[in-house]
Formats: structure tokens, sequence, C-alpha cells
């Protein structure tokens, strides 16, 4: 065998390596950019086509409190648990009081050593909704402060609840 | 807040694993052409045994395939591809320096033996992937791997079967095979220290002392770790073996920090470890002559140190230099004039004939094949499958720079072995092994839940809540356990401790993906979400 024979040979051989852990790596690819992140609103069908980087600003719109897309400030929509182990979780808000606890009864039902079983309510009432602590052994806490009866909740407060931080969000 | 899926929206039908099949391709293409170019490089045609060769490392992978198609489907579908043309690329090299000797009058063989010790791999690999149908099975068995462990790393000290070699006592000979046990002993560690520290984890992490800001664990806490510990340090005492000694010691830190996710335990580990090995480089003799060769390898009055020098590791790395960019070819080089050329030194073997070009193609694949083992982690759903796969997955990477770090010089050489690539038929059995057991974890991690993912099930299913409503992700009493273990799997809540907390109970009877549903993707948004709070 020539001399040039050889070194195609040889030139080949790593072109093929490096074709191989392309190829490994675009199957990664899928992996890294083929995921869809949804918003937790429900509107995973509207998402759905977008990948990471076009749903970046269309995912803070929803979330982030105060935006240009939503000026009408009508009130909260939706209560998120932004700590503990639920975190993540959203209940949408209605006219209706929100109980938290432990009890299975309740709205928001808390794994919570720390939790009481009906520990907290949060309810509306003239339009504006407020948080009312119902007796819990360890309290609900507004800013690390321990509140007593009932106290207004604007939205973007956090309420401690145990190990779990809930608020309101628009 | 978001979450992340996967993009084909939960399929709902089985993969049909064509990437895997198409990767397997240039694999074998790989294993086969350098086997080939061996031949040419050398005798100038194909080696003897090239068809037998091709034909046995097509059916071994096509063996895999079959088996991962049957029983794992959704098993994670780069890995088999990569780990068989590592593999084959390190039957090449041996076949290399066996012919390459043989030219020269040496009859010493090993690619043969190394072939059937592939063939045993994957068939143990895919035994483990057939028979374990789930592999939170191996959680009842986490003390019985602790003593199969220690058992293991304490077998080379038996009289009668163990062995001295080159002043390392690592080796046993059973029955004409001769083995390196604490190979197969970083898989039981790796299965012990998940199972026990996914059970203790928030106790580890939460309960202690707190210590110029950093948290300290409770001294009762530590006493299975601290054998575990002292067995890595009388594997470096006794048995004189660094590498494994050090390999363990990683392991053991870094599953403590996945679990605890406390950066105290890092810094625990790096400082006894520092201590240890100043003491050890000061009382042993063989310690200090491997940081002498380490520090001044081309002084001349230790290159030419009898017992100790360091020949062999300038000869390696005159030949990563004669190597160069693009390596002198398979076959053309001089990787014999370094000892333990086929296993030990197989780096430097492979970079003087392949290059710097054909070194760093080798190193993305093993980085590959950790990131898969890594995103396995994060993907199962329950806390040992997470731990078991990051260990397993970082031994490996740890392995690879214990080894390569110890060639290059970056740190002192100690006797590891690169998985699937270098001569040993332990380690090629133990890391097809950890590549059964990662495949089915990545089954089990990938395969559709059945159950709704967390977050979403608030938005769809309490649409017209009313206040006396439960909320479906928290009303499930069963899940609510299993979110204290999602949450555990995560990191411990910093909320406070929690020691009468449910992960405190073994479980191990639970449904498949029973557990906390949304585990996997929690460490994925974290950021975004805080960005968006």
């Amino acid at each position: 065998m020539t001399e040039l024979t050889f070194t195609l040979l040889r030139l080949g051989f790593l072109v093929l390596l490096w074709v191989f852990v392309f190829a490994a790596i675009g199957v990664l690819r899928r992996d890294l950019y083929g995921t869809k992140i949804t918003a937790r609103k429900g509107r995973s069908a509207q998402d759905a086509p977008r990948a990471a980087a076009g749903a970046a600003p269309s995912r803070s719109a929803p979330a982030s409190a105060p935006t240009p897309a939503a000026p009408a400030p009508t009130g909260p929509t939706r209560l998120v648990v932004t700590a503990g182990p639920l975190r993540g979780t959203t209940v949408p808000l209605s006219t209706s009081s929100i109980l938290l606890g432990r009890a299975p009864s309740c709205t928001l039902v808390l794994d919570d050593d720390y939790s009481s079983s009906r520990h907290a309510r949060i309810f509306p009432q003239g339009g504006t909704w407020y948080v009312e602590d119902l007796g819990s052994t360890n309290g609900t806490y507004i800013n690390e402060r321990r509140i007593s009866g009932i106290e207004p909740l604007p939205p973007g407060v956090g309420v401690r609840v145990g190990q779990s931080v809930v608020e309101l969000q628009r | 807040m978001a979450t992340v899926e996967p993009h084909a929206a939960r399929p709902a039908k089985r993969p049909s694993r064509g990437a895997e099949a198409g990767l397997l391709v240039l694999a074998l293409a790989i294993g086969i052409g350098a086997y080939a170019l061996v031949g040419f490089g050398l005798l100038d045609e194909v080696p003897e045994q090239f068809v037998p060769y091709s034909l046995g490392l097509v059916a071994l992978a096509v063996v895999g395939h079959v088996v991962l198609r049957i029983k794992a489907p959704y098993a994670d579908q780069v890995m088999l591809p990569v780990v068989v043309a590592l593999n084959g690329l390190g039957l090449a090299m041996i076949s290399r320096l066996d012919i390459g000797g043989q030219l020269v009058g040496s009859t010493k063989e090993f690619a043969s033996r190394q072939f059937m010790w592939t063939a045993l791999g994957v068939v143990a690999a895919c035994a483990v992937v057939w028979f374990l149908k789930d592999h939170r099975t191996l959680r009842k068995y986490s003390y019985t791997a602790m003593i199969v462990g220690l058992v293991l790393v304490m077998m080379p000290l038996l009289p009668g079967i163990g062995q001295n070699i080159n002043g390392a006592r690592i080796w046993v000979n059973i029955a004409d095979f001769s083995l390196q046990p604490a190979e197969f002993a970083k898989i039981a560690f790796a299965i012990f220290f998940a199972g026990y520290l996914v059970t203790n984890r928030d106790t580890l992490a939460l309960a202690g002392p707190k210590v110029l800001g950093l948290q300290l664990p409770r001294l009762r806490d530590l006493g299975p770790l601290v054998i575990v510990w002292g067995a890595s340090l009388a594997v470096l005492i006794f048995e004189r073996d660094l590498g494994t000694s050090l390999l363990f010691f990683g392991l053991f830190v870094a599953m403590l920090y996945i679990a605890t996710e406390r950066f105290s335990w890092v810094v625990i580990g790096l400082s006894m470890f520092a201590v240890g090995a100043v003491v050890a480089a000061s009382v042993f003799p063989h310690v200090a002559a491997r940081v002498d060769v380490w520090l001044h390898p081309l002084d001349p009055e230790i290159f030419g140190r009898s017992p100790g020098g360091s020949g062999q590791l300038v000869g390696g790395m005159f030949g990563l230099a004669n190597g160069g960019l693009t390596g002198t070819g398979w076959g053309q080089g001089y990787p014999r004039l370094v000892p333990y050329a086929n296993s030990d030194f197989i780096y430097t073997s492979l970079g003087e004939e392949l290059g710097l070009a054909g070194l760093l193609a080798i190193l993305v694949m093993y980085l590959v094949l950790v990131e898969r083992g890594l995103r396995t982690a994060i993907g199962v759903r329950d806390g040992f499958g997470k731990l078991l796969a990051g260990g397993l997955a970082f031994v490996m990477a740890w392995q690879l720079f214990v080894v390569i770090g110890g060639i290059t010089r970056i740190i002192p050489l100690t006797g590891l072995t690169m998985p699937f690539v270098a001569h040993g038929g332990s380690s090629l059995l133990a890391n097809w092994l950890v590549i059964g057991l990662l495949l089915r974890i990545s089954d089990n991690a990938r395969r559709p839940s059945s159950l709704p993912v967390r977050g979403q099930v608030a938005a769809h299913a309490a649409g017209p809540t009313s206040g006396s409503q439960p909320v479906a992700v928290g009303s499930r009493s069963q899940e609510a356990v299993d979110a204290g273990e999602a949450r555990a799997a995560v990191g411990p809540a910093r909320g406070g401790p929690s020691q009468d907390h449910p992960t405190q109970v073994v479980r191990t009877d639970l449904p498949e993906n029973a557990e906390g549903p949304m585990t996997g993707a929690t460490e994925i948004i974290d950021d975004t979400e805080r960005k968006n709070l």
C-alpha cells in the first residue's frame, strides 16, 4: 500500500470517529433542545410547537406580575405555591375561599408536619383577598411575622404555612 | 414557572430505537475499521482473525440491541453505541499491541481473552436489563451490598487467593482467572450508598451543629459511612492501591454531595483526603515515589530509579508527542515501548496512533456516556434511582479522570484502568454491569408515566374549583407521602429538620413510577421558576 493510501485511511478513521461523536451528539440535541417548556397555566396546547428558545419570552409574560401585556389590575387570578414540597402547584381563584391544611378536605392539601389539619383560609371580600389563621399550632406568617386573625393579602406577598409558601398572583 | 417535558408529548407507542441502531452501525464501523487498519498498518493485509472478530462484534451489538428492544424499549439510545465503539477501539489497540509483539517474537496474546471478557460483559449487561425489572429492587439489598463490597475489597488480603503483583495486592486468583474484585466493589458500594443515603439524607443534611457556615453532620449519623471510608483507607494501606482508594473515596464524597446538597461534605471529604494523602506520602515510600515521579519525571535520578522510576510515564508522554495532532496511524507508532501499553497506558498508545484528534473524540465519547448517566439521574423519579445513576455515572467519570490525570501528570499516577478500553477482564465486566444498570434505570426514567405531571394537574383539574373541592395534587394521600420523597430527592428543604419524615421508611414495594411524579424536571426548572416568580 502506498503512503497516500495510509494517510487517507488514517485521516478517514479520525473522520469516522468524529462522525460517530457528532451523530451521538445529534441524538443528544433532541434531549437538550427538543424539550418544550410550558407555562404552568394549562396553556400547553398553545406553547407546544415552540422550542426552548422561543418559549422564553412567552413564558415570562403570564408569570411576572407587572407586564404591559396585562395592564388591567383586576386582582389576582391564582394562588401559587412558591416553596415547599408542592412548589409549582397553582390553584385558580374563584369567588370562594381556599382552605390550606393537612386535612384531605382542604383545597390545597399540604403534606407537612408543621401545618395543622385546618391551618389557614384565604378568601375574597369586597374585591380584596384576606388570609385568616384558623388557630393553627405553628402559625401563619407574612414576611416572617406571625399573623393573628384576619389580614389583607395583596398579590405577590408570600404567606408561609409550615414549610410551604403560597402567594396570590395576577 | 415552567415544566420540562419530552418533545414527543409522552409517546404512546414504544420508541423504535432507530437512533440506537444507526449509531451502532457507526460504532461497529469504528471497531471493525480499526481492526482492519491494524492489519493494514502492521501486516499489509487484514488480520487473520478479521472475519470471526467482525462477526463476533456485530453479533454482540445485535444481541444488546435486541435485548434492549424487548426488555427496555425506553432506555437511553446513545449509551450502548458509545460503549460498543469504545470497546471496539480498545480491542483493536490490544490486538495491535499483540500483533506488534508477535512481529518481534513475543508470544503474549491478550486480545482473544479481552474479546471473551467483552462477550461476557455484554451478556452480563443484558442479563441485568433482562432480569432486573425495576432498579428499586436493589434498594432492599443496600446493606447486603455493603457487606459484599467490603468482602470484595478485603478479598485480595486473604492468603491463598490474594495475589501480589508489582507491589499492589489487588488481585485474586480463582480457578485460573485473575480478578480485581475492587472493580465490582465499586458497584456494590454505589448501591449501598444510594440505599443508605436515600433513607438518611435528611438527617445527614439537617441535623448537627453549624460551624463556620458549614452544616456539619452529627457523629452518630456517620457510622456506616465511616466504615466504608475506613475500608478505602485500608485499601490504600494494606493493598497499596492508590487508584482504587481514590475511586472509592471520590464515589463516597460525590454521592454524599448528591444526596444532601451540602457543600460541607465536599469540604470535609477533600480535607480528609488531603490529610490522608499527605500522611500517606510521608509514611509510605511507594506513595512518595509516585509523587516524585509526578513532580519531576524528567529528573535523571528519578528517571533511572529502578523500582518506581518515571520511565513509564515519560515513555507515555513521548508517545503522545510522537502522535501529535492526527497520530501516526494504526500500527505506525511505537506504543510497545511503554510498559503496560495495553492496560494502564492504553491512553498513550491510542494517543500515539490516533493523535490528539482521536483522543479528543474518545474523550467526548466518555463525556457523552457520563452525560447520559447524569441525565438518567435527573430524569428518574425515585431518590434511590437518582443516587444510583448519579453515583455510577460519576464513578465512571472519576475513574477516567484518575487514569488520564495520572498519565498526563495532572495528579500522581495511580493504577486504574480506562473503562471499556484498557485490557483487564474485571474492569470490562464491571463496567458493562454498570452500563446494564444505567440502561435499566434510564428505561424506568423515560418510560411514560400514567400519572399526571405535578403543577399541570392543578391547572387542568382545578378549572371550576369551588372552595371545598380538593385540588388533585394534594388530595392523593399516597401522593402526599411521595411528594415528600420528591422533595427530598431534589434536595432537602431548608425549612427544618424532619427526622420523622416518611422518607425514613424503606419502601421498595411501590408500583412503577408511583413516586413523586415531577422530581425529574424540578431541578431543571428551578432557575426559571425563581426568575419568573
